[in-house]
């Protein structure tokens, strides 16, 4: 139903500045690539039937952007995992 | 559709449910104290709560709504796919962490942790609720669909059923029960799904759509026909004949025409296009009536006379040296897409016509290159679209990017990991899964489309139906996993709402004192009360695409929550009135748009060309103006943030 309140391992993160600030990069850079998605699509739609190695552009970029989502990801915790250890100490 | 049932199906079923129930009941009994009711604070480890996010997020929406979008539809299903999963980047890099330092017990905590404001508690409970409502709808529609070709229940028993279920496991169990079923339930709904897809790929795409395990694949027909001088016209099949009164036919003007069967008498509806050489093709098609008294007709019989046929057929297939063959043997994921992309699929258009006192939707086929319904555009208009339309585009875009990290049971599931990195890393594992998840959407709804198991009626069952041509065993494992992710995904959102109703309303805006066991009968009742809201709300939104309708719960969760989350957490200058504003904004905007929006006036049966504005999503407007408000009433309000300061 609820949940207790979330325990006090929270000690102070020196890393959490960084974190947020990469965080905030990482975000802009996927809402660009995300954004040329759309704006294709709405610009020139016809675009998305070109040939890519086989599939169309739409295919691509559709895995594309669900795979990049996943290795930013990776990056992302690789980074902040970094610092935390290098600050954190 | 008339759907047979299998004994071994229903056993199935009900055994994995029972199991299902089982899990909740064995963790809700290792909580023995009060305190321990309110469970798992903290104490699940991050790869189960990654995978937990999984199964509450692939719920209803992304298994039966993406997949039946895609089967009809084509890539714009696939859109949502995509922007589900995105919606995970705002989550990762900008709320996630943040929002677990400061959030104790629900995200209304990690709003208000600046303020202690009882106006953003109030706004924050209310927009959880309110985006929990909207999230249960296509749940219940999902519930309800399944049960149909599985039990042979109608819809409303389905809802009606899931509904008194999952009240009972919320009212019983907690989180740390909830948890652990979302967590089995996303792994198995990955792993089953993957077998389909797999399964799938060495069946490879064969123009004989006949995979159907009751009856045969309907050859659809089609005739030639010629207008004679006298007017008259001149069918290539005796087995027909024209109406005496064709010409004065509602049919005629939308582009059909009513012939007769010679025989015994049956009237069909058939589409007309113009052939080569000045002759006419008639092709057949399926067409439900709905009568004046409410009763439908499905080919003009009763769904128990069986004339209704399920669809999903493939035109031509292109072969590997660019010449057409009849099937392909097996493919991998990629040829998969290239065979796919170079051949011609039908697909199904539905026009409505009146025929006296009844509505008549005739579903007519719709030859289409694949590597048209490979990119977007069948559903959500792009090619040659007014302005209107694509902002209706951008719009769906913007609320699938935003709404994720703004939906409270999505939200609260960041509390139940031990630190922040631990939310960190659960989000990773949440979207390598998710994302795995999503590519094989677009392969099982592709698969539905071309493998004959679609009813053209209700598109939400495309991936269990799929599942069916692979046999029983598969159909039922398959609907049963389907049933427990609508399950856990309404227990995750009831539970969210009764949070809201406990912590914020009762406990810190009213300052009402009440014992463990008084906050347990609050969220109880709460319980109670918004289920039984969603059942109802899932009996009338039946037929309705799921994943669209959830399209609509992001978009009111990115207008009412997200602008408050991230400037909470990044704009210092936010002020308590800034956030309320922005909150009550965000949804009174995003929800009079819906109710006003061309989709919603069908539903209350009108026409959709009736309503006041065009835009079926509201997203693009609601969503800035929440920013708008925030950042306008926080900046008039400074002055008297500096006096309470001082």
């Amino acid at each position: 139903m609820f949940h207790e309140p979330a325990p006090t391992e929270q000690k102070e993160d020196k890393a959490a500045p960084y974190k947020a600030k990469l965080g905030i990069w990482m975000f802009l850079i996927y809402a660009a690539f995300y954004g040329v998605f759309v704006a294709i699509n709405t610009i020139k739609p016809t675009l998305m039937e070109k040939n890519i190695g086989g599939l169309n552009l739409a295919i691509v970029y559709g895995f594309g952007l669900i795979i990049f989502a996943l290795v930013q990801a990776l990056i992302y915790n690789y980074l902040c995992a970094k610092e935390e250890e290098r600050l954190n100490k | 559709m008339v759907y047979s049932q299998s004994a071994m199906a229903i056993v199935i079923f009900v055994a994995f449910v029972l199991f299902v129930l089982c899990i909740s009941f064995y963790f809700a009994r290792k909580t023995s104290s009060a305190s321990g009711y309110f469970a798992a604070g903290g104490t699940i480890h991050w790869s189960v709560n990654g995978i937990a996010f999984a199964g509450d997020y692939l719920s209803a929406a992304s298994f039966l709504g993406i997949c039946g979008m895609i089967a009809t539809k084509g890539y714009d299903g696939f859109l949502y796919s995509i922007g589900y999963l995105a919606g995970w980047i705002v989550a990762l890099f900008v709320v996630a962490e943040p929002m677990k330092r400061l959030g104790k017990y629900t995200f209304s905590d990690a709003l208000d942790v600046r303020f202690n404001s009882k106006g953003i508690r109030a706004m924050a409970a209310i927009s959880t609720l309110v985006v929990s409502m909207f999230y249960l709808i296509p749940q219940m529609v999902g519930a309800g669909v399944l049960v149909k070709p599985l039990l042979g229940l109608p819809h409303s028993v389905g809802v009606v059923m899931v509904g008194a279920i999952v009240i009972f496991i919320v009212a019983t169990a907690g989180m740390t029960s909830t948890t652990y079923v979302q967590f089995l339930k996303g792994a198995l709904l990955i792993i089953f799904s993957t077998i389909l897809v797999i399964s799938l790929f060495y069946r490879g795409l064969h123009i004989n759509s006949d995979y159907n395990t009751e009856k045969p694949y309907h050859k659809f027909k089609f005739i030639q026909a010629m207008i004679t001088k006298e007017g008259k016209i001149a069918l290539s099949n005796k087995e027909y004949k024209t109406k005496e009164d064709w010409q004065s036919s509602p049919y005629v003007k939308k582009g059909f025409i009513e012939l007769v069967n010679v025989k015994d008498n049956q009237e069909s509806i058939w589409s007309v296009r113009q052939g080569k050489g000045g002759v006419l093709v008639l092709e057949e098609t399926l067409w439900v009536t709905t009568l004046n008294d409410g009763t439908k007709l499905y080919n003009g019989a009763l769904p128990k006379e069986g004339r209704f046929y399920p669809v999903g057929h493939i035109g031509l297939i292109k072969g590997e040296k660019g010449d057409y063959v009849k099937k392909t043997g097996a493919l991998g994921p990629v040829s998969y897409l290239e065979r796919l992309k170079d051949s011609i699929v039908i697909l199904w258009g539905k026009k409505i016509i009146k025929d006296g006192d009844s509505k008549v939707a005739v579903y007519y086929q719709k030859p289409t290159r694949g590597n048209r319904l490979l990119r977007p555009g069948l559903k959500f208009k792009v090619d040659n679209a007014t302005p209107m339309e694509k902002l209706n585009f951008i719009s769906l875009m913007l609320a699938l990017f935003c709404g994720t990290a703004a939906l409270p049971h999505i939200l609260i599931r960041y509390y139940t990991v031990k630190s922040p990195q631990c939310a960190r890393k659960s989000t990773i594992v949440a979207i390598a899964a998710i994302g795995f998840f999503y590519i094989l959407t677009l392969y099982m709804g592709l698969g539905a489309m071309v493998n004959g198991v679609l009813n053209i009626t209700d598109n939400n069952m495309a991936g269990p139906l799929l599942a069916k041509s692979f046999g029983i065993a598969l159909f039922s494992i398959i609907s049963a996993i389907a049933f427990a992710t609508v399950l856990g995904t309404v227990s995750g959102l009831i539970v969210a709402a009764t949070g809201a109703v406990a912590h914020d309303i009762f406990d810190v805006l009213f300052r009402i004192k009440m014992t463990d066991k008084q906050k347990v009968m609050v969220g109880k009742i709460t319980a109670v009360v918004v289920g039984c809201l969603a059942m109802y709300l899932g009996i009338i939104f039946e037929g309705m695409n799921v994943s669209f309708l959830v399209g609509w719960a992001f978009a009111v969760a990115a207008s009412a929550n997200l602008p408050s989350i991230i400037m909470v957490l990044f704009w210092k200058k936010t002020t308590q009135e800034g956030v309320t504003g922005s909150i009550i904004v965000g949804i009174v905007s995003s929800l009079g748009l819906i109710l006003i929006s061309p989709d919603m006036y069908v539903r209350y049966g009108l026409l959709p060309a009736q309503a006041p504005i065009t835009l079926n999503n509201p997203g693009i407007i609601s969503i800035p103006l929440a920013f708008i408000t925030l950042v306008v009433i926080s900046l008039l309000t400074q002055k008297k943030k500096e006096a309470v300061k001082a």
